[in-house]
This record gives C-alpha cells, structure tokens and sequence, in this order.
C-alpha cells in the first residue's frame, strides 16, 4: 500500500505572529482513502488546509505529491498538482448555470464551444450520479447537489487530492447519504479524499484513517478500526482516557438544589439552527452546563433559550409561569443573561467605549426613553471596573483596544448589571488568558452560592466544567444524549457519553 | 504648517498635536482655519457685515460670513439626518434631493387654493412632512427589512422622485404671491438675521435635546457597528435603522419648506439639485466613517458650514458657477484624503518620528 501515497507532508510549520499555528505536522494521504482531519477549534486544521490550497506559504517543510516535492504558492499552483477543496460555504455562482460553473475559469481559449460543454457536463453529472440537469441554474439546486457540482467540479479538474472542509454542516440526512456515496464512488476512482468534520458518526460511516491534531500539533494517525470513539475524543480533548485522575469530591449538599420549581424549564424546544428538541431544567443556585465536542449544539440550545435563535417548537416556564420568548429582549425581561460564544461577532460593539458595552443591555431594558445619565453610567462602569478589574485606560476607551480576557469581563459585567436570575455564559473563558479563566470560574461559581443565581457554564475544556459544573448535559450531533450528575462527573464518564455508541 | 516652524521648541507641543490630529474634530476645525486664514489674507473685507435695508424697508444684515450662515442652513438640517442614517444603516440615502422637490411640492399643492394663515401654512407643512417621511418608511422598509444596500434602495426615489414632485401639481408650477409664505426661506420684517438660520438652528437643538433624553445615540451606534450583538442585547436593528430614515423623512420636510419659501415656487428638475452629495459629503467632512457606527453629530453641523464656507468663498473669487463643482471637488479630495484612517496613521507615524528626532536632538 505504501507506494500509493498521494501526498505527503512532512514537518509542517505555520506561524503567524505570536502564534505557533501548525508545529511539525506530518500528515500522509493515500490513493483510494478516505481520511478523516479531526481536532477542536484551534487544533490547525484550517490552517493545514489552507497551506495545501496555497491560501497560506508553508514556513517549514517539505510537499509530495506522487513523490515529488511541489511547491504551492497560490490556489491556482495547488489546482495545478492536482488539489482541489469544496468548502464548507460553496464558493460558485448560483446565478450560473451548472455547466457554466463546472468551466468557470477553466477555458484556455476565448471560445466557449456550448455544445461540448453541456455535453460533458451530462455526462459528468450522470457517471456521478448527480440528480442536475447541465443547463439548470446552480442556483435553483438544493444545497447538497451545489456541493456534488462543486466536487463534480473539483474531480473533472483532474484533482488527485480532493479536500472537503465541512461539506456536511448544511445537508440533512439523505443529502449527507448522497454525498457519502459520491465519496465512494470517488475513492474507488482512486482519489484521495480528506474530509473535515466534526460529526463523529459521519467519520465512523465513510472514513477509512484518522488524523488528529491539537494545538498545532499532530497527535497521530490512526487506522480506523484501531481507535474506538472514546479514544478518539480523548485524543481531540487532549485527555489520556486511562490516566485521567478525578480528585473532585461530591459534595453532599449539592443535590439538595434541586427541589421545588426550577428556575427555567424547556420541554421540547426546538430553534431553526438545526438541533434536536430538547428538554432542560435549571434550579436556584445551581451551576450546570451544556458539554460536548465543537458544532455537537451546546451553543445552539441555549441560544434557543435565549431567543436568540428563531424558536419552532417547545414551551419555556420561568419559575412555573408559562413565557413566550420571542426576542432576546423577552428573555432579557425574564431574568435571562446571555454571554454569547463568539465574542468578537456577537459580544462586544467593536468601537464603542468600555462605558457604553457595560451599560447597552441594561439600557435597552430601561427603555428608549429613560436613557441612563452620563454620571449613572459612569458609575456603574467604575463599578464593574473595580469590582471585575478590568483593566482599561478608561471607561471611555473604546472596548475593541482592550485584551481579550478584558473585553469579556465588560460582557460578563453588561450582564450583571442587569441582575438576571439566570445567566448563560457560552464559552466565557475561550481565548482569555489562565488568570482571567479563574477568575471568572469563580465569579460563576460564587453567583450561584452566595446571589442564589442559576448559571449554564459552557466550556470547550473539561476539566473547566468538572471544576465548575454540579450537573453536565451532554450532546453529541446536535442532539442531548444524556445527563451527568454530581457523583457521574468524572472525566472518562464525560467522553464515554460523548463519544457514545460502541465505544 | 504653522507646526512644522515649532518643531524646535517643544516635544511636549508637538505631542499635543499629534495627539489633536487624531481627534474627530481636528479635520473640520482644521479645514475651517485654513478657510477662514485664506480669506483674511486674501480679503478680510469677507467678514464684514453690513446692518441695511431691503427693498420692503425692513432692516436686514448682509455680508458673506451671513450668506454662508443662511444659505447652508439646508445643508445642516440635512446633515443630522443624514448622520443618523449612516451611523445605524452604514449607507446614504441619496434621495433627499428628489424628495425636498417632493415635500415643497406638497406644500404649494395645499396653499396655492387656500388663504395663507398660520394655521394653513402649519397644516401644509404637516401634510408635508408626513408624505416625507412615508417616504422615508419607504427608503427604511427596503434598507433595514429587505436588506438592499442603502444606496441602491434609495435610488428608487432619486430617479422617481422628481417626477411624482411634478405630478403632485399636475406639472404646473404655483406661485404663492402672498409675502407672509417668503419668511420661512428669507427675512421676517423687523429681524434682520434670515429665517433659514434660525429654523437650523431649532433643529440643531430639537436633536441635541434628542440625543441627550432619548437612547436613539446610542442604539445606531451600536446597530451600525454590530447589529448581531445589538440584536442579542435586545436592540432591534431593523426598527433602528427605519426611525433613522423616517427622521430624515422629517429633515427633508422641513428643509422642503425652506426652499419653496425662498422662491415663492418651486421648479422640480434643478430644486436641491446634487443636494444628497453635499450633505453626505458634511457628514465626511466631520470626520464620521460612511461606513456607519460611531457618529459625532456636531461635527456633521460643522461639516455642513464648512461645505458653505468654501462655496461661498469660491464665489466671492468670481470662480465660474459652472466650474464650482471641479474646485470644490479638488478641496474634498484633499480632505477626505487626510481624514482617511491610512494617511493619519501614516501622518501620525511621521509626527512621531519627528518628535523622537528633534528630542534626540536637544538631547
């Protein structure tokens, strides 16, 4: 089998500044195969793939393919060698019509022979398999059959190494079958396909090796028949299975929380970002949390609580009464605090003053007409500064110049401002330096101890909900499948029901 | 360039400066300086004022600096709209131009058959003012509901709207004889400052009294810098963004108003021809991104005057009306380069350089 590898990459190095982003990654693909690049946010899988499309230049090491090195500079030199990607966003023109985006920017000479070009595109579309016509307008086309145009695209193009980044995230499930088959077909064709995803089941359905990384560095290459799932989550986690020492000891008073109405209760609520319904209580001074590996739903479901997502289905009672949440704003009014997973994109407004983010929420639940006085506002940002300590110039420095971990204490300080009852924070610790995490597993923790407050904690590490979780949901492919309580919150029960099936 | 000549006596100083180069405020103050220490070296006659008589007998001030200050009173009114819908909606509406022939239009409409009295000359400019901002709505609905580019929404009623200005009076042009309607755009007898100046005046007060007792600041900033995060602490974007364009709607009205006044009547094609340039352009000249989110709106005001203190002073050096365009166009370019983020930076950089040398230098 050897003799068949397609492409080899050996001591890969990526840096940009500050940042070590790929370190010494060796990843080898064979002809034939389907394999499958795993890791969690910031593993380096972007980026190692955007090395090989010539997106980034490569700092260290060394590109094979078929056995001689090449040298990818620009996305054209990859196409050139015989590398071809269909992103997870699929870059054709929907206003084109399939034929005409099968040869976009193909033609070597100004004339297009229409004829021959329709003509080769049926032929392509039905030796695929391909449920299209070659004059119907991409646009018109379900997502899924876009994807199958652009890997139609990719594999008439001659390409040897075919990357699908995330092809899988828009498609339901008989789209999901359709595509798998393609990639059959595909591999008995003797491509080499790379496939990223983060959904474990499709992994175990289509692929044939593994290649995990994690913080820029490769972890290893694994025969799929040799790594159970719970290896395989432990490996992305970064947690050996069998060595993982739990020292958390349950506290006895714990489960006495839960009694009397919860504070929040769903009974299948359903958002149209895609989850499963589900169910899901919280009491008074209760930390829980949603777990499971990246794009599982964790963020999704409680967005649904939230209103952030629009909501389709399922009913929410706030301490027993029944409440419609349309908007954020109702949820806002109900005692719901919300510190969204990205902050950059929907946490902090990039230019406005330090002051200005920590007063927006509580403003907007004032009402428009009751605007907080500039001396209020000043108060109240001195507050959080100290009380938090953030640090700032000023509070009329604009929040986009402060550091990470302090722009999210001015959300988590927005939020308390509003003294909600319960809080969600979705990832508050994610890119902020190991002080500032402490710091604000504690503040959650001592939200709910001493303020009698409800706080969902949604974590990437583990360790993180362990320390601060007294109960953990766990979700796997945008489903709920199960729920941990105190005495059952020890790593390797985490991954086990994380990585689910037949472990 | 009086800076560069105290380079030597200060580091301290030369700090402060770079340090009010990056202020909003510096490039209309600065563009207004050189304005205004132009004309005094060139002809310091341009700010006298002259108390006469005009041909009524009623006393009026005249004089240049008095002309921009009536004059650019249209430009101002539309600058505060015009900012508050760049900051929520991150475009213009280039339409304000055709919908001031709209709203004039409505005006003489109601009072060509009507006597002219307070209460009618009121009644038309209501009338007037709720057309303006329906199609304000309409600009607001296709901007913040159907999501179009601010742009190419508003290009709808710039091409259409000089025609349904016409069509509002059956393509007659009415003139309103009666002297009383001429005060809004001219003189009130016994005041000898022109109206324009005053009802900018009242609008520039009517918004700052807005700012401060309303969260309207705050929610287009924020709307127009992250309408996602907006969104998630409870803002409505989309409602934002209209009441941005229904208060430019208003803006338009009033400034409709001030300009049928000034000449009794209207003519549809050339009324607040090019209008929406010079005042999208006031809002740049202030310094506020067109890009949307943070906005400063006394320095829009400010932009607008500025905008007529060039004009005015073009004219006074007898430049061609026809070739104003160009030389105004060569004065923005001029500024809208300086104020770009990129060259500041680069200024900023080269102050900074300077600084270090000339410390190095005392040292």
């Amino acid at each position: 089998m050897e003799n068949d590898v397609l492409l080899q990459l050996n001591g890969i190095c990526k840096y940009f500044p500050g940042v070590r982003a790929l370190h010494n990654v060796d990843f080898t693909l064979r002809s034939g195969e389907i394999h499958a690049l795993m890791g969690e946010n910031g593993a380096g899988k972007s980026t190692l793939i955007k090395v090989l499309t010539g997106v980034y230049t490569k700092d260290e090491g060394k590109v094979r393919i078929e056995g001689k090195e090449a040298n990818i500079k620009s996305p054209q030199d990859a196409q050139n060698v015989g590398i071809s990607t269909v992103y997870q966003e699929i870059a054709l023109c929907p206003n084109l019509t399939v034929a005409e985006n099968m040869f976009i920017g193909r033609g070597k000479g100004k004339i297009t022979n229409w004829k021959k070009m329709n003509a080769r595109t049926t032929e392509l579309l039905t030796s695929l398999g391909i449920p299209a016509t070659a004059t119907q307008q991409l646009g018109s086309c379900s997502i899924a059959v876009q994807q199958m145009v652009a890997i139609a695209r990719a594999v008439d193009m001659e390409c040897k190494v075919l990357i699908l980044d995330e092809p899988t995230s828009s498609l339901d499930e008989n789209e999901v079958a359709k595509l798998f088959k393609l990639m059959r077909d595909l591999k008995a064709k003797g491509v080499g396909i790379i496939f990223v995803t983060h959904f474990l089941d499709q992994v175990y359905e289509v692929c044939d090796r593994i290649t995990v990384l994690r913080d820029g560095q490769l972890v290893g290459e694994y025969v799929i028949q040799d790594l159970p799932r719970v290896q395989l989550v432990s490996k992305m986690l970064g947690k050996e299975f069998d060595e993982m020492s739990d020292i958390k000891t349950v506290d006895p008073e714990a489960e006495d929380i839960k009694v009397g109405t919860p504070v929040i209760e769903c009974t299948g609520l359903q958002s149209d970002a895609g989850i499963k319904p589900f169910d899901f209580k919280i009491w008074k001074g209760e930390v829980n949390g949603f777990t499971g590996l990246l794009g599982s739903g964790r963020s999704e479901c409680v967005r649904s609580i939230f209103g952030a997502d629009k909501v389709i289905a399922g009913e929410v009672k706030i301490d027993g009464k029944p409440i419609k949440i349309k908007k954020p704003l109702d949820a806002m009014k109900a005692g719901i605090g919300y510190l969204p997973e990205d902050r950059k994109l929907d946490g902090i407004v990039y230019d406005l003053s330090v002051k200005d983010n920590i007063i927006l929420a509580y403003q907007v639940m004032k009402g428009w007409n009751h605007p907080i006085s500039k001396a209020k506002a000043e108060e109240f940002a001195q507050k959080y500064i100290e009380l938090l300590e953030i640090k700032t110039a000023s509070s009329e420095t604009p929040i986009g110049q402060l550091s990470g971990g302090n722009q999210q204490k001015c959300i988590l300080a927005r939020w308390l401002l509003t003294d909600p009852k319960y809080l969600i924070l979705d990832e508050p610790t994610r890119g902020i330096d190991i002080g500032t995490k402490v710091e604000i597993q504690k503040l959650a923790l001592k939200l709910a101890k001493e303020e009698g407050k409800s706080v969902t904690f949604i974590s990437s590490e583990l360790d993180e909900m362990i320390r601060t979780c007294s109960r953990l949901i766990v979700m796997r492919d945008r489903k709920v499948v199960g729920e941990l309580n105190e005495s059952e919150l020890t790593q390797n029960k985490i991954m086990e029901t994380i990585a689910g099936g037949e472990s | 360039m009086t800076q560069k000549v105290s380079t030597k006596k200060s580091g301290s100083f030369l700090e402060t400066v770079v340090a009010l180069t990056r202020k909003q405020f510096f490039i209309p103050i600065a563009a207004l300086t050189i304005l205004v220490l132009f004309n005094l070296i060139m002809d310091p006659s341009f700010f006298a004022i002259k108390l006469g008589t005009n041909s009524n007998g009623d006393p009026v001030l005249s004089g240049y600096l008095i002309t921009i200050l009536n004059n650019a009173s249209e430009l101002v009114i539309l600058a505060i709209g015009m900012t508050l819908v760049t900051s929520a909606s991150g475009g213009q509406d280039i339409s304000v131009g055709s919908t001031i022939a709209i709203a004039g239009s409505v005006i003489l409409r109601i009072l060509c058959n009507r006597p002219i009295t307070v209460a009618n000359m009121l009644f038309a400019f209501l009338v007037a003012a709720i057309v303006s901002m329906i199609f304000g709505a309409f600009n607001g609905v296709l901007v913040a509901y159907f999501k179009i580019q601010p742009m190419i929404a508003t290009l709808i009623l710039f091409t259409a709207g000089r025609s349904i200005a016409a069509w509002i009076n059956n393509n007659t042009l009415p003139v309103i004889n009666d002297p009383t309607f001429a005060y809004f755009g001219n003189f009130i007898p016994g005041i000898p400052v022109p109206t324009p100046f005053f009802i900018a005046a009242i609008c520039v007060i009517i918004i700052t009294l807005v700012l401060k007792f309303t969260t309207l600041g705050l929610y287009s900033q924020a709307v127009g810098i992250n309408p996602s995060s907006s969104r998630l602490n409870g803002i409505d974007p989309a409602k934002v963004k209209l009441i941005t364009y229904i208060i430019l709607g208003l803006c338009v009205a009033v400034v409709g108003l001030i300009k049928v006044s000034r000449i009794s009547t209207i003519n549809y094609s050339v009324v607040a021809k090019d209008i929406e340039m010079d005042a999208i352009l006031a809002v740049a000249l202030g310094g506020n991104s067109l890009g949307g989110g943070k906005f400063n709106m006394a320095s829009s005001i400010m932009g607008a005057y500025i905008i007529q203190f060039l004009t005015t002073t073009l004219f006074k050096f007898k430049v061609e009306s026809t070739a104003l365009p160009a030389y105004k166009a060569i004065v923005v370019i001029i500024l809208v380069v300086l104020s770009a983020p990129v060259v500041r930076e680069k200024m900023s950089a080269f102050w900074k350089k300077v600084t270090s040398k000339s410390a190095k230098e005392a040292a």
